[in-house]
C-alpha cells in the first residue's frame, strides 16, 4: 500500500442522500489508482438506487436515491467492490502543447524569483516531468495532477487573482494543473496551452482529460501558439 | 408552438429543472432549482412532470408575454404579488396567459425565491443531461446565462390542459429557521465543544450568500486539529467550516469538490427553507440521527409524489365567470383586457 492508505476503507455518511468512501488520507497515486478503480468496478455494477459517484484524490463520493437505497445496504453492496490491492494505470497518455511565460504565463518570474532559478531554468524543469491527473473537479473540465518536481513547489498567493485565463497549465502548492474556464485561483501560472480543455461543442470530447490520464507538455512560441488556436480541434495529441 | 417572451427579467432569473445528474466526475456543477418543492408545485400546478424546466428568480419576477396561443402558466416559492394586465392574480393557482397579456411578477413577504413554470415546461436546449443554468460555466439554460429582457424562450406541448388549479395554502411547503442536519461526514475534525454549538446555536445568513452556498455568521465552530482535508465530493446542503470557524452551507451550484472538512449535511428536505431566507435572517440547526433523516427523507417524498393529487380546481383568473375574477374586474371598463 502506498502513503496514506487506510487498512480498510471508511464509509461516512453526507446527509440523507450520500455518502463518501475514502481508502486513505493523502495524496497518493497509490490509493488514487485503487480509487479509480473502486469507481470503475462501482459503475459497472449498476446498483440500484445509485445516481452518480464522483472519484477524488483519495474518496468515493457516491450520491444515490433514498427511495431505492440505504446508506447500511450501499455500505454492504459498495465494500467488496473496493480493490484489495494496487492496481496498474490504465490512463490515456497526451502531449500538450504550451506557450510559457509573458502573456501567456504571468507568474513565470514570480516563481523562478521565489526558487533562484532563471525563468528558462523553471520551463525546462516543468517540461522535464510526467504529470498524472487525479481527479478532474472544481470547474468543468478542470484538471488537478500531481507530479510537480519539488524545485517547483509554490504555495499559493496570498491574494486569489478573481480571474485567471481558461486554458491556464498553472501549479498550486505541490499540485500541477491545466484550467478549463475563467476562475479566481491562487494557482501560478506559468504558460496556457492553445488546447481548449473544455467545449461542449465538441459532443464524446467534451472534457479532454480524465481522471488517471498521464500529460506532459512540449513548448511552443506565440506564433505557433496562434496558428493551433485559430485551426482549433483537439490540439493535445494522445501519445499512448 | 407558443413562446413566453421575457419583458423585464426578474432579478437573478434563470432557466432550472431539477439539476445535472452525473458530470461532477469532470467538475460540472449540479445547478437546479434552490427550492425544489416549489418546482415541482409549479410544474403540478401547470401540469408538467415535476423534473420540467421553469424560470427560478429572487426577490421580484420581472414581467412575461406568451405568442403562439393561450398558455397555463402558474408561480410558486412564496406569496408572490402577480397582476395580468394589472388585475391581481394569486401565486400557487395556475392561470391562463392570452397573446396581448402581460404578467407582472412583484415580490413576495414571505419567500426569496419564486418559480415561473409553464405548460409544457421551458423547451431550451438540453445540456449534459439537463435544462439548468450555471452561470459562472456557461452551461445550460437560455444560452449559460441569466435571462434579459427581450429573450423569447421555446415551450414544450402541454398534453392536455388540466384547467384553473390551485395548491391549498396547507398542502404549501412550510418554511422552516431551524435546519436538521446529520453529522459528517468530517464530524470527527471537530471538537465535541463545537458540535454542541453547532446543535444549539443561532447563526446569521450573511450578505454572502447566492445559489452556490450561503456564509454563516455565528459562534465559531473550532477544529480539533487539521483544518484542511484532502479535497473530495461535496453533498447539497454540506456545512463545511474553513479556519474561520464561520460555517459555509453549500446548495445548488455548489462546487463538485472542496477542501474544507464538512461537520453536517443539511437533509435534503430543509433545503428548500434556507433557500427561501434572506441575508440577515436568523438559523439554528437541529441535529437528527440517520434514521430520523431517513423518515423525514420519505414522507418529504411521499408529499412530493402526492402534489398533483392535492391540487383542486380554482375557478381562478382564467374562467371569466368566475367570482372572484369578476370582483377584480373593472367592471364599468367592460371586459376588454386594457380598459383600464
Amino acid at each position: 500500500m502506498g502513503n496514506g492508505a487506510y487498512d480498510r476503507p471508511r464509509f461516512l455518511p453526507a446527509g440523507d442522500a450520500a455518502l463518501t468512501v475514502e481508502l486513505g488520507d493523502a495524496v497518493d497515486a497509490v490509493v488514487n489508482r485503487r480509487v479509480l478503480e473502486f469507481d470503475r468496478r462501482v459503475r459497472a455494477a449498476a446498483i440500484p438506487g445509485l445516481l452518480e459517484s464522483v472519484p477524488t484524490y483519495r474518496s468515493l463520493f457516491v450520491q444515490y436515491d433514498p427511495g431505492l437505497a440505504a446508506f447500511a445496504g450501499l455500505v454492504e453492496a459498495l465494500g467488496p467492490l473496493v480493490p484489495a490491492e494496487d492496481v496498474p494505470a490504465e490512463g490515456r497518455r497526451w502531449l500538450f502543447p504550451v506557450c510559457y511565460g509573458g502573456e501567456f504565463g504571468a507568474d513565470l518570474e514570480f516563481v523562478a524569483e521565489t526558487h533562484g532559478l532563471t525563468p528558462e531554468a523553471v520551463v525546462d524543469i516543468h517540461l522535464s516531468a510526467e504529470y498524472r491527473v487525479y481527479m478532474i473537479g472544481f470547474a468543468p473540465g478542470f484538471a488537478y495532477m500531481g507530479g510537480l518536481p519539488a524545485a517547483l513547489h509554490t504555495p499559493r498567493r496570498a491574494s486569489p487573482r478573481l480571474r485567471i485565463p481558461a486554458n491556464s497549465v498553472a501549479l498550486g502548492g505541490i499540485q500541477a494543473g491545466i484550467t478549463s474556464i475563467p476562475v479566481p485561483s491562487g494557482w501560478h501560472l506559468l504558460g496556457r496551452t492553445p488546447a481548449q480543455m473544455f467545449d461542449l461543442g465538441r459532443g464524446d470530447d467534451a472534457f479532454l482529460l480524465a481522471a488517471g490520464d498521464v500529460v506532459r507538455f512540449e513548448r511552443i512560441d506565440a506564433a505557433t501558439f496562434a496558428a493551433l488556436e485559430a485551426a482549433g480541434g483537439l490540439i493535445a495529441r494522445r501519445v499512448g | 408552438m407558443p413562446t413566453l417572451l421575457v419583458r423585464e427579467p426578474g432579478l437573478l432569473a434563470t432557466v432550472q429543472d431539477a439539476g445535472r445528474v452525473g458530470w461532477q466526475r469532470f467538475g460540472v456543477v449540479v445547478a437546479g432549482a434552490m427550492d425544489l418543492h416549489a418546482l415541482r408545485a409549479g410544474n403540478a400546478l401547470a401540469g408538467n412532470p415535476p423534473g420540467a424546466a421553469a424560470i427560478e428568480f429572487t426577490f421580484t419576477g420581472g414581467s412575461y408575454a406568451v405568442e403562439g396561443g393561450p398558455v397555463r402558466l402558474a408561480v410558486t416559492g412564496g406569496d408572490f404579488a402577480l397582476s395580468v394586465d394589472g388585475r391581481p392574480v394569486p401565486a400557487w393557482h395556475s392561470f391562463l396567459l392570452r397573446p396581448g397579456e402581460v404578467l407582472a411578477i412583484g415580490r413576495a413577504p414571505d419567500a426569496l425565491r419564486g418559480y415561473l413554470a409553464c405548460a409544457g415546461g421551458l423547451d431550451v436546449p438540453v445540456a449534459l443531461g439537463s435544462r439548468s443554468t450555471h452561470v459562472r460555466s456557461g452551461i445550460g439554460g437560455w444560452q449559460g446565462r441569466a435571462l434579459r429582457g427581450g429573450d423569447a424562450l421555446p415551450l414544450g406541448s402541454a398534453e392536455t390542459d388540466p384547467g384553473d388549479l390551485e395548491l391549498p395554502p396547507d398542502a404549501r411547503p412550510r418554511q422552516r429557521n431551524r435546519l436538521r442536519v446529520v453529522l459528517g461526514p468530517q464530524d470527527g475534525y471537530f471538537t465535541d465543544e463545537a458540535i454542541a454549538t453547532l446543535g444549539g446555536g443561532r447563526f446569521t445568513i450573511t450578505a454572502d450568500a447566492d445559489r452556490m452556498g450561503y456564509r454563516l455568521a455565528g459562534p465559531p465552530l473550532r477544529h480539533r486539529g487539521a483544518d484542511n482535508i484532502v479535497s473530495d465530493g461535496i453533498a447539497l446542503g454540506s456545512v463545511q467550516v474553513p479556519a474561520s470557524g464561520q460555517p459555509i452551507v453549500l446548495l445548488a451550484d455548489r462546487q463538485p469538490t472542496g477542501g474544507y472538512p464538512k461537520i453536517a449535511t443539511i437533509i435534503t428536505p430543509d433545503i428548500g427553507s434556507i433557500a427561501q431566507l434572506a441575508p440577515g435572517t436568523s438559523v439554528a440547526f437541529e441535529i437528527v440521527t440517520p434514521d430520523e433523516a431517513r423518515r423525514i427523507r420519505r414522507d418529504w417524498d411521499a408529499a412530493m409524489e402526492g402534489l398533483p393529487a392535492l391540487m383542486r380546481p380554482s375557478g381562478g383568473a382564467g374562467d371569466p365567470f368566475d367570482s372572484q375574477r369578476l370582483l377584480a374586474l373593472d367592471l364599468v371598463g367592460g371586459f376588454l383586457p386594457d380598459a383600464d
